[in-house]
Formats: structure tokens, C-alpha cells, sequence
């Protein structure tokens, strides 16, 4: 139960969250989508010992955090919900990993490099596609899909799935509290009724998507969804792309840490 | 089973996508010559009913833990390959992007491992071969047992696969299959269990769903032959230039830069050189972790022919803790600067 509150909760927080009317809000959701794969694909790019050269990378997420006045609290919470599964597939790495490397003294084994590498990975990743959410919500990336000739039987269709997620949860939590009722003291749903439990909802369900349809039709759905037209890319729009990928490009060519730390500490002469 | 962006590379993530868009394409040309628009909103409001269904905890006799519901292989016996196969595809776009389970980059290997095994092998090489003979319960039993296994089973090496291909993790492949498939293997008997159970209720109490569903126009003859060459040919040309790619924008570019970057301070003037050096003893607030330059450049050498594991000399370590920490440091106070004015900016407003 409280599972599916969490779930309903979460939902309608990023679509409150993607109504806001920030700087970051207003940048068109295509450049948003872009700059988001651009970002991951750079993180995911580097080799599973960087960590130094990664780091850099958090200034995004920190950024649209700060401009698009994003609660950090909730959106990390659920990166942190994500994390037991990374750290049940990375902590195999320093199982695996034994050899060592010293650092002013304290011996530090290369599995666990590799574990924080993940970690971090990890963190930037889901971040970055929560605040790509946060910032455009549902209708607003159906829109950049469409732009990028994504067909418009899977963008309708996604929109539809997504429309009716809360209806269909709200349902279910209904039926598991009117089970739960019946049946104290238990916990899940019994194998006599798992047929007849899920059963009925699809039943129900494909009554529902009967009635859509038919609203559908009655407002006009010719088995075309029509969109009306698309927000113009602005200048500023471009240059919003432009500059996280060259900052994203720099970091990948350039370690920008090393080479703060090469000034401060004067290794380099 | 969902794979996550840090668990992979970019060209088993690009290569992945490839083959999803390509299946996905494939499905959607299909669904259109069907025809029949009464569909997209019952995928719509499936995928929804699917993603609803996952909430609820299924108790497994005699064990005291539960199980849940994939959903391919449900989505495939009630409104057919194609459309099941489109649904899974946006039910994990939407928990990707919603709940953070997987990612985005993930995507394509995500929808591949449950989407593509269950609907387009186990589906119609199993459940449709089995129930071709006709409905009854024990047939509807048999049939989504196997065919919910084997699918699992194959999404579970899948899984297995794109970890090793992308090299993050230090798994060997023989420990990595024996914790995966049996694993799975007990996911998937679940997941027979309920589809079965499901299946077998809506045939009894609407036997018209089933039956169109399996029967009907919608499922056609799936050219398997035709998807997996297509998907071959797609895997090979995608694998091929994204690691062109990967191989000139990572090692390629990074050792051309070295090298210009090297060239060029050989040839730096003094002027330039000694100002530089002059800022450097300044701001080295730690001078004492200062190390000889010649003695990390043989150290750097000898590691880096051990590719992706970066310099681990003690004076670079230092330099890049120090960087890293002052790096997270700046990204931190900016953000918090940003913060700081924004709210000023309200209360003037206000």
C-alpha cells in the first residue's frame, strides 16, 4: 500500500515540480532532452578507475538544481532509493578486485575505486534524468519526441500510459485496502485470488479503454493526435545546448581537477 | 532486472537502442496496417493497468515472500506481440524517467531484456505454439510457465551480457550467469504463476479478449527470421561506428591532446612559462605534497599501458584529491550562490 502512495506521490511532485516557470523551465524541451543524453553519455564514458575527472560533472545537476529552484531533498531521496541495487552489482568489484594502490600512506584497493566510480555514475544518471522531468514534464518531452520524428503512435501512446497510471493506482490501491480488509492478518495477496484479483482490473481496464476511445472519438480522434505546433527554438535555446556540451566536452578531454590541483599544490613545474 | 546507465558503456547503450528502435519501428509499421485505432488507447490504459499491477505483492505459498508481475508476456497473450512489445517500451520510459529505475542511456538494453525476449521469442514460439491447440486451463498454465521462464531466463543473460560487454564491473562471467539465471529462474516460475492465473480468469469470464487477441489479425505471422537479421544487421553497423567513435573521441583525441599539449609547453616562451610557475608557488597552499616532475612522468608511463586506470603516482593522487575536493567545492558554492540571489531577488519582488 504504501508502495503505491510513494509511487503516486512521487508522480504528481515532479509534475507540480515541471510547472514551475523557471529560467531552466522555459528552455525548450528538445535542447533539455538533448543536453540530458549528451550529459549521461559522457558520464557513462568514462573508465571505471576515473573518479578525479568525473567530478566536474556534478556542476550540471547543481546548476539546474539552483535556477530551476528544484527541492533537492525529494529528487535525492529517490536516487538514494535506486542505490541498494548499484551497491549490490559494485560492491562485487572490490570482491573481485584486490589489487592495491597507495595513497600518502593509506592503501586503497582498486575494487573499491571502481565501486565509488559506479556510485557516482549512478548518482549523476538518475539525477539527471529526474531533473529533465522536473524541469520539462510529460507533455513537454512528448513534444521533443515528436520533434525528433519519434512516430506518433508511441508518443500517444506513452502519454496515455502516463495519463492513466494515477487512475489505474488509485484503483489497485482501492482493491488491495478492500482486500486487506477481508483478508487481516496477511501478507500479499493469496494464490486463490491472484487470478481472479488482477483479473477483474484488467476486465475493468479494457472496459475503461473501451470508454477513452469512445471520448476520444467523440472529440475528433481520427487515429491522429493532433499536437497544434511546436514552441520555436530561440537563440537562447541553442545557446543553452551549446554551452553544457562544450562544458561537458572539456571535462571529457581536459581533467579539470587535476589540473585545479596540479596549481594549488604545484606538482607540475 | 533493470540494467542501469552507470552499469554500462556508451556503445553497448548506443547499440542497444539501435536494436530497440529498430524492433520498435518494426512493431509500429505493423500496427499500422492494422489499422484499428480502438487499440492505442487500450495500450495506453494497459500499460498503466501493467504498471499499477507491479504494486501489488503476489505471496508465494510456503515461502513467506512475494513476487510481482513483468508484464510482457500478459501484454503479449491479451493484445498481442506488437502492442505488447510498444507498451513495455513506454511503461519503462516512464519509470526511467519517474521513478529512476534504470535510465535513460539504459533504456534500449531495458526494453530489449523485457520487452524484446518475452514478446517477440517466448510469446510466439512458446505460448502461441502451445495454445494454438486451443484454450484450456491447463494448456493457458503450461504455456505462460514456460514461456514466462524461458523469457526471464533469456532477459537474465541479456542482463549478464550487456554488463560484460560495458566493462564498469569487475564480474567474471561464470559467478555473474550463476547468480543471474537462478535468480531469475524463480522470477520467472512467479511471474508464469500470475500470468497464468490472470490469463486463465479473463478466458473464463470474457473468452472474446483471449481469443482475438491470439487469433485475430493484429498477431499476423511474425517473421522472426526477418526481425533477427534486421536486428544483426542493425547490431553490427551501430557497434561499428559507435566504437569508431568511442575509440576517436576517448583514446584517439585524449592522446592527440597529450600530445599537442606536450609540444606545446616545450615550446612555450619563458615570459609565459615562468609567470605560470610564479602563479603556481603562490596559490600551492600545499607545497609540501609538491613531487619531482621527472619521477611522475616515468611512474605515469609505466601505468598508462594499462588502459582506463588512470595515473596513481603519490604526487598526482595528492594534486587530484585536492582538485576533486575543490572541484565539488565550487560546483556546491555556486549552486548555493545562485540560491542565495534568487531568494533576495523574491524578497525585493516582494
Amino acid at each position: 500500500m504504501s508502495n503505491i502512495i510513494n509511487s503516486l506521490y512521487n508522480i504528481r511532485l515532479l509534475d507540480d515540480l515541471a510547472r514551475k516557470e523557471t529560467a531552466i523551465h522555459k528552455i525548450h524541451p528538445l535542447m533539455k532532452l538533448l543536453t540530458t543524453v549528451v550529459y549521461l553519455t559522457v558520464v557513462v564514458s568514462f573508465g571505471k578507475y576515473e573518479i578525479g575527472s568525473l567530478l566536474p560533472l556534478f556542476f550540471y545537476p547543481v546548476m539546474v538544481f539552483a535556477l530551476a529552484e528544484l527541492p533537492v531533498k525529494p529528487i535525492l531521496l529517490r536516487v538514494l532509493f535506486v542505490a541498494p541495487l548499484i551497491i549490490g552489482i559494485g560492491i562485487l568489484n572490490p570482491l573481485f578486485d584486490h589489487q592495491v594502490f597507495y595513497l600518502g600512506g593509506i592503501t586503497i584497493s582498486r575494487g573499491w575505486v571502481a565501486f565509488f566510480s559506479i556510485f557516482i555514475k549512478c548518482g549523476l544518471t538518475v539525477t539527471a534524468a529526474m531533473l529533465l522531468i522536473a524541469t520539462t514534464g510529460m507533455d513537454g518531452l512528448a513534444a521533443a519526441l515528436r520533434m525528433l520524428k519519434i512516430p506518433r503512435l508511441f508518443v500517444l501512446q506513452l502519454l496515455l500510459t502516463y495519463r492513466y497510471i494515477s487512475v489505474l493506482m488509485e484503483e489497485v490501491a482501492r482493491i488491495l485496502r478492500a482486500y486487506s480488509l477481508r483478508a487481516p492478518e496477511q501478507k500479499g495477496v493469496h494464490r486463490n485470488a491472484w487470478g481472479s484479483l488482477a483479473g477483474q482490473l484488467i476486465l475493468r481496464t479494457f472496459d475503461r479503454a473501451q470508454r477513452v476511445y469512445e471520448a476520444m472519438c467523440l472529440r475528433g480522434f481520427t487515429g491522429e493526435y493532433n499536437t497544434g505546433g511546436y514552441e520555436r527554438i530561440r537563440v537562447w535555446d541553442l545557446a543553452y545546448l551549446a554551452g553544457w556540451v562544450s562544458f561537458f566536452a572539456i571535462t571529457k578531454i581536459y581533467n579539470i581537477p587535476m589540473f585545479i590541483g596540479s596549481l594549488l599544490t604545484g606538482v607540475v613545474k | 532486472m533493470h540494467m542501469a546507465d552507470a552499469l554500462i558503456s556508451p556503445v553497448v547503450g548506443g547499440v542497444m537502442w539501435a536494436a530497440t528502435a529498430g524492433v520498435a519501428a518494426y512493431s509500429i509499421k505493423k500496427i499500422q496496417n492494422d489499422l484499428d485505432e480502438k487499440k492505442i488507447p487500450l495500450m495506453g490504459v494497459m500499460g498503466a493497468f501493467i504498471f499499477a499491477t507491479q504494486m501489488i505483492n503476489f505471496s508465494i505459498p510456503g515461502t513467506g515472500s512475494s513476487g510481482h508481475l513483468g508484464g510482457g508476456l500478459i501484454l503479449s497473450a491479451l493484445l498481442g506481440p506488437y502492442e505488447g512489445f510498444l507498451t513495455m517500451a513506454s511503461i519503462l520510459t516512464i519509470q526511467a524517467l519517474f521513478f529512476a529505475d534504470g535510465g535513460l542511456l539504459a533504456l534500449g538494453c531495458n526494453v530489449f531484456n523485457l520487452g524484446f525476449f518475452s514478446c517477440f521469442i517466448a510469446y510466439p514460439l512458446i505460448y502461441k505454439r502451445i495454445i494454438q491447440k486451443g484454450y484450456s486451463t491447463q494448456r493457458i498454465f503450461g504455456a505462460a510457465m514456460l514461456a514466462a521462464i524461458i523469457g526471464l531466463q533469456l532477459g537474465a543473460f541479456g542482463v549478464v551480457l550487456e554488463t560484460l560487454f560495458s566493462g564498469k564491473t569487475e564480474l567474471p562471467f561464470g559467478p555473474f550467469v550463476a547468480l543471474m539465471q537462478p535468480i531469475h529462474l524463480a522470477i520467472g516460475v512467479v511471474e508464469g504463476l500470475v500470468t497464468s492465473a490472470i490469463v486463465a480468469f479473463v478466458w473464463k469470464a470474457r473468452p472474446e479478449i483471449i481469443e482475438k487477441a491470439s487469433f485475430g489479425v493484429a498477431i499476423g505471422n511474425i517473421s522472426i527470421k526477418k526481425v533477427v537479421t534486421g536486428l544483426a544487421i542493425i547490431a553490427i553497423i551501430t557497434g561499428g561506428v559507435f566504437s569508431w567513435f568511442a575509440s576517436v573521441n576517448s583514446d584517439g583525441l585524449e592522446w592527440s591532446m597529450f600530445k599537442t599539449a606536450g609540444i606545446e609547453e616545450l615550446e612555450a616562451p619563458d615570459g609565459i612559462h615562468q609567470t605560470m610557475s610564479a602563479i603556481q608557488s603562490e596559490t600551492a597552499f600545499l607545497p609540501d605534497y609538491g613531487f619531482k616532475a621527472p619521477e611522475n612522468e616515468q611512474e605515469q608511463g609505466a601505468v598508462e599501458r594499462e588502459e582506463s586506470w588512470p595515473a596513481v603516482s603519490a604526487g598526482t593522487s595528492v594534486a587530484g584529491l585536492v582538485g576533486g575536493a575543490m572541484t565539488l567545492a565550487m560546483a556546491a558554492l555556486a549552486g548555493m550562490i545562485i540560491r542565495l540571489v534568487k531568494r533576495r531577488k523574491k524578497r525585493l519582488a516582494a
